[in-house]
């Protein structure tokens, strides 16, 4: 298990394009996900000419704004894509900084405000950070998913865009496992604190 | 995002006359480099699914190429495309004031036809006919809208006077190497492309937009029916209109949903 500096250093070394799953224990979930967000928003996201697209299901994008704010992650070096806070009707306070897709189903939709903000925003050191892969699949059968990731990774990839996946399990032979082995080039296994 | 489908032959493949690139992200990979310089498209669809906002950046995108471009509107007053064109972040106003792009008020060509009647004889389908020759000649044009078409066709009325319509403007525009793209109304009936029947058998390509639903979310979709001259793919994309343009993704099959 990785601790958060650990985490950092390895996604800190990815070249662009490389897609890689962070994996968050359920039985720990609180810590781990502090620490991968700590990781990917702070560590990876203080890089020179980076710009992070974080694309969040699990949480509304306010909520994981406030926790970026926490970590002293730049608003000009954050960008969201939430498809959460339409369906828990929780869309008064529009983020500037966010596009609201309408359903977690709607996974093209994922797929066209990551496109648009990459154009928006071009940057030298673009990350993709997917906020939940668990989310997705709740709402979303693993067919259409593993389409989903499978065109979404390729296009990131010849884009030389980082894509983080985060995806919480115990079990490595779990149906989000099996999916993910299929499109990432590698697995971190999220561990708690500094290290 | 990345497009490329399987691709289809179009049948009665002719002499390469150069595309005219849409400049539309994605639309312009689907079918092979643009569309055939000349081409008569039919850009159909039902209510809200993006055909206006589609055509009016075909026009903005071949003017900043240097393309002279016409926007004839049925129904939206000049003001109306202005408002609506200075939502693209990329339109310059520029455009307009040097007459690269021309908005042209149809009812008020109408007006100036005495074109008043509810129904149009041949002779007034002539002259308007004629009009909109000339005006693509004088100020020649590269690129040209009708919106729509449909509300031509219903002031025309029988049917095969708005087939000697469409196939006379097609070879016209064809002769002025005018891409032409007509906007046309559809109903929810599958498999047709106008209201009449008459105009997607006459047009050189086919394009439609429309909606898809899954699990009763409606996404908005894009598909290359025909177009004469050039290979293009028949895939069904999704779409997004933003401020920077129409975006294009692959339209997921994984899992169940209809169409609407």
């Amino acid at each position: 298990m990785a601790n958060t500096n650990e985490i950092g250093e390895r996604l800190r070394a990815l070249s662009g394009g490389a897609a890689v799953a962070l994996r968050l224990d359920p039985h720990e979930y609180a810590d781990h996900y502090f620490s991968a967000l700590t990781a990917t928003l702070r560590d990876l996201g203080s890089e020179p000419d980076s710009h992070t697209i974080y694309v969040s299901v699990t949480n509304p994008a306010a909520l994981v704004w406030s926790l970026a704010q926490a970590l002293d992650v730049p608003f000009e070096r954050l960008s969201f894509v939430d498809a959460i806070s339409h369906i828990m009707m929780n869309y008064r306070d529009p983020l500037p900084h966010a596009s609201y897709v309408e359903s977690p189903r709607m996974l093209e939709d994922l797929m066209l405000r990551v496109e648009y903000l990459l154009r928006k925003r071009p940057s030298p050191r673009s990350v993709v950070v997917v906020d939940s892969v668990n989310s997705l699949a709740i709402h979303n059968p693993p067919e259409l998913l593993t389409e989903f990731f499978h065109i979404l990774l390729n296009n990131l990839k010849t884009r030389q865009v980082l894509t983080v996946l985060l995806a919480t399990s115990d079990d490595p032979n779990s149906p989000v496992d099996q999916m993910l082995s299929l499109v990432v080039d590698e697995t971190i296994d999220v561990g708690a604190g500094r290290g | 995002m990345g497009t490329t489908p399987a691709v289809e032959t179009a049948p009665g493949t002719e002499r390469d006359r150069g595309r005219c690139q849409t400049g539309i992200a994605g639309l312009d990979d689907i079918l092979g480099g643009g569309i055939p310089k000349g081409n008569l498209v039919l850009i159909a669809g039902t209510v809200g699914t993006g055909k206006t906002t589609l055509t009016l950046e075909y026009l903005v995108r071949g003017a900043e190429r240097g393309d002279r471009s016409i926007f004839l509107s049925m129904t939206e007053s000049t003001a109306k495309l202005v408002q609506n064109l200075s939502s693209f972040e990329f339109f310059r106003p520029d455009l307009l004031q040097n007459g690269s792009l021309v908005l042209v008020d149809v009812p008020a060509i109408y007006e100036k036809l005495g074109l008043d009647r509810e129904e149009m004889s041949a002779e007034e389908v002539d002259l308007l006919l004629r009009t909109i020759r000339d005006l693509v000649a004088e100020l020649g044009a590269k690129r040209l809208v009708l919106d729509s078409v449909t509300g031509v066709s219903y002031r025309i009325r029988k049917e095969e006077r708005i087939r000697d319509f469409i196939l006379r403007l097609g070879q016209a525009m064809s002769q002025l190497d005018c891409t032409t793209l007509l906007v046309s109304e559809i109903g929810p009936t599958p498999g047709r492309y106008s209201l009449s029947g008459v105009e997607e058998a006459i047009v050189d390509g086919v394009i439609l937009l429309g909606n898809t639903r899954r699990q009763g979310d409606l996404l908005r979709v894009i598909q290359v029916i025909k177009m004469r001259g050039t290979p293009h793919s028949r895939a069904q994309y999704v779409i997004e209109l933003t401020p920077i343009g129409l975006l294009m993704a692959p339209h997921l099959k994984g899992g169940g949903h209809e169409s609407t």
